[in-house]
């Protein structure tokens, strides 16, 4: 056998060097092993690689805080000519974009409840016979103001869009002074949100961004952190189901969110005076598939990491794109299609307008259903790949 | 349960990727027992224990433990091993008694509080049962999980090197409540490095890259490595080693103190190779071949075979 020390026989020591208050041996010593440690450190250094770029990518491309394009739909009482121009105005318009006519009032409300019209134009029966009389009919212009942010280029846009429209159909002796007022009579509404308060908007939002952070990294550091000490191998020693370890440590958690969003709604209601139109236990059953969906996310990324820090950066790495993409900071409707596409997968997406249709429309299951289904299949879907890889890990 | 028989398996076997980290191992422990489970780091020990407690699915073998299969039954047999880790693997930021009342309800004991209480007064630790497992040292923190994992009562107990990092005072003890629960038909499996617990075992099996090269008693285990040892007192002994080991009938020639025990495969061939050495000042003496010695011959046999 060989031995592990050096031979005595001379010394292989840089004496002189000992005592300097600065070496840049060692000095550069340490720098090596940094270099080897980060390295080795896979995870964090594709975060470091990879975090830039997705902002970079966000705000580069996918973020707009001026969103064009916004669905619009029309109650048409009038059908004569110069109704049509407003109709044909508003398809050729890049700021709204005509989706739908509606034929009665209740068909137009539920489609601006659930979201699907963010404008809806009514142009009254008289439209036509008043324009030519020079009257300034009254035109109304009713915005989901949830957002008030979102929409607020889109109403001025709208404004000289609709009012260009009729001059340019209005030559010869039915014109308008240049220099008089606006041909129509523009009235615009908004709906929900009637002063156009941004907290109404943000201070619900907040409770499923809170969530989004907070449930994923809880799941995530309380699995890791007992591989990370050794006791997850004793607790799978003892006759303890993966289903039993899995769910008795959700339930904790769940109770926690729930915490949260009592703290939420309770400041929106007190310190904020957001309005709540809508059924709180609607709002709570809803939270709980949105817990459930982030819970799932921190039991899959708890088998990923290899430690709590990695389990934290994961989380961080989940909630940048759901800030971001959601509609949370920025209006949803700004992003192109692609940047839409990757928000409509996240469930802060559909929680944000659940939250916002519960809170500030009074919306009831029906409307928000299109919302929460896609949070239960997100949920089910990371909630199946969660636990087949924590099985995998036992082995 | 079969034949009075703890663990009776056959070609456990368990891979990770291309390595092998048990290979076909065949053991077998009578109730009452203490088998010493003796191998080098990353030999497969570790790995064998978890196969035999259900934490690893085992790829091939068969067998019982207890007397339940020990490929469809790891979770019946859970319910009746106690698994003590190499590494500390309670809970520290729980106390002691939460600890024990934890353990206690995993495995359905019956008067759970009574258990709880009667476990931290016989381990001297009801005064301290609120303080925090994580602050206690070394040896105590060894004699709860020992007694964490036998407050189900199991009828086998798997260690995996339980007097790790222990002081002599208390692994003494511990191997004395060992053998008074040996002596009340509980079975041990005990993985150890430490050679003075290893012959304080009724039976020793000693594994190496996965595969079990000898079991039975001390005796056995030594008798079957065929070993010579010579043991020698005199002047300068480092230089007699390097000028022996130089043949290659000298196996080893390890320092014990003021003396050196050499050792090799054929007592002949060492004879012969000692022979010039023979002379005053050296004190020659043949000895019996020591447990460790037995080891390092096996260790030394295997790589020769490997290299």
């Amino acid at each position: 056998m060989k031995s592990i020390l050096p031979s005595q026989s001379r010394p292989n020591v840089r004496f002189a060097e000992v005592h300097r208050a600065f070496s840049c041996r060692r000095f550069w010593a340490i720098v090596v092993k940094e270099f080897i440690q980060m390295r080795r450190d896979r995870l964090t250094f594709m975060m470091m690689i990879s975090m830039p770029l997705m902002q970079l990518v966000l705000f580069g491309y996918a973020i707009n805080s001026d969103p064009r394009h916004l669905p619009t739909g029309v109650l048409l009482a009038d059908r004569g000519p110069q109704a049509r121009t407003l109709l044909h105005a508003l398809r050729n318009s890049s700021y709204l974009t005509f989706v739908r006519e509606f034929r009665t009032e209740e068909e137009a409300r539920a489609a601006i409840a659930r979201g699907t019209v963010q404008f809806l134009v009514h142009i009254p029966e008289s439209f036509t016979r008043d324009l030519l009389r020079g009257q300034r009919p009254a035109v109304l212009l009713e915005v989901d103001a949830t957002d008030p942010g979102a929409v607020g280029n889109a109403v001025s846009a709208a404004r000289t869009l609709l009012n260009r429209a009729i001059e340019r159909d209005l030559q010869g002796p039915l014109a308008f002074p240049p220099a008089g007022p606006d041909p129509i009579d523009l009235r615009v509404h908004a709906l929900y949100n009637p002063e156009g308060l941004t907290r109404y908007n943000i201070v619900p939002g907040l409770m499923g961004v809170v969530l989004t952070m907070t449930m994923i990294m809880i799941t995530g550091l309380g699995i890791t952190r007992e591989r990370e000490r050794g006791t997850m191998e004793n607790l799978l020693s003892m006759p303890a189901r993966p289903a039993e370890v899995l769910i008795g440590k959700i339930i904790p958690y769940i109770l926690l969110g729930y915490i949260q969003v009592g703290l939420i709604l309770g400041a929106a209601y007190g310190l904020f005076q957001v309005p709540m139109v809508g059924s709180l236990a609607l709002l709570l059953t809803a939270g709980l598939v949105f817990i459930l969906a982030h819970l799932a996310i921190g039991i899959t990324f708890s088998t990923l990491a290899k430690n709590q820090l990695q389990a934290v950066q994961m989380a961080y790495f989940f909630f940048l794109p759901s800030i971001m993409l959601s509609g949370f900071m920025f209006p949803f409707r700004g992003m192109p299609r692609w940047a839409q596409c990757i928000g409509e997968v996240l469930p802060l997406t559909h929680f944000l307008r659940i939250v916002r249709g519960i809170l500030l429309k009074g919306n009831g299951l029906a409307a928000i259903w299109r919302e929460l289904w896609p949070i239960a299949v997100f949920a089910a879907v990371a909630l199946v790949i969660g636990v087949k890889r924590y099985r995998r890990t036992l082995d | 349960m079969s034949d009075d028989f703890a663990i009776d398996v056959q070609g456990m076997t368990k891979r990770f990727g291309s390595l092998t980290a048990v290979d076909h191992v065949d053991l077998a422990v009578r109730a009452g027992e203490i088998c010493g489970f003796l191998g080098p780091n990353g030999s497969g020990k570790t790995t064998f224990i978890r196969m035999l407690c259900g934490l690893l699915r085992a790829e091939e073998g068969r067998g019982t433990c207890l007397g339940y299969d020990v490929i469809r039954a790891s979770e019946t047999i859970k319910q009746h091993v106690g698994y003590m880790t190499q590494r500390f693997s309670f809970w520290e930021d729980l106390s002691i008694a939460e600890n024990l009342d934890f353990v206690a309800r995993m495995y359905f004991v019956k008067e759970r509080r009574r258990a709880v209480r009667e476990t931290l007064e016989r381990l001297g630790l009801a005064e301290r049962r609120n303080q925090l497992a994580g602050q206690l040292s070394g040896g105590w923190k060894q004699r709860l999980a020992l007694a964490a994992c036998m407050i189900h009562q199991p009828k086998l107990l798997l260690l995996d090197e339980p007097t790790a990092g222990v002081d002599p005072k208390a692994r003494r003890e511990f191997w004395e409540e060992i053998h008074r629960l040996a002596a009340q038909g509980l079975t041990f499996l005990i993985a150890t490095h430490y050679m003075d617990e290893a012959e304080r075992c009724h039976r020793l099996a000693f594994i190496l890259r996965g595969r079990l090269l000898a079991q039975g008693s001390v005796a056995d285990v030594v008798g079957q490595a065929r070993l010579t040892t010579w043991s020698v007192a005199g002047p300068d002994l480092l230089t007699l080693a390097a000028r022996l080991q130089r043949d290659p009938a000298v196996e080893q020639a390890v320092a014990f103190g003021n003396l050196l025990h050499v050792s090799g495969p054929d007592a002949a061939a060492l004879e012969r190779a000692l022979a010039p050495f023979h002379t005053p000042p050296y004190k020659w003496r043949q000895v019996e071949s020591g447990l460790e010695d037995v080891f390092i011959h096996f260790m030394s046999r295997a790589e020769g075979e490997s290299s």
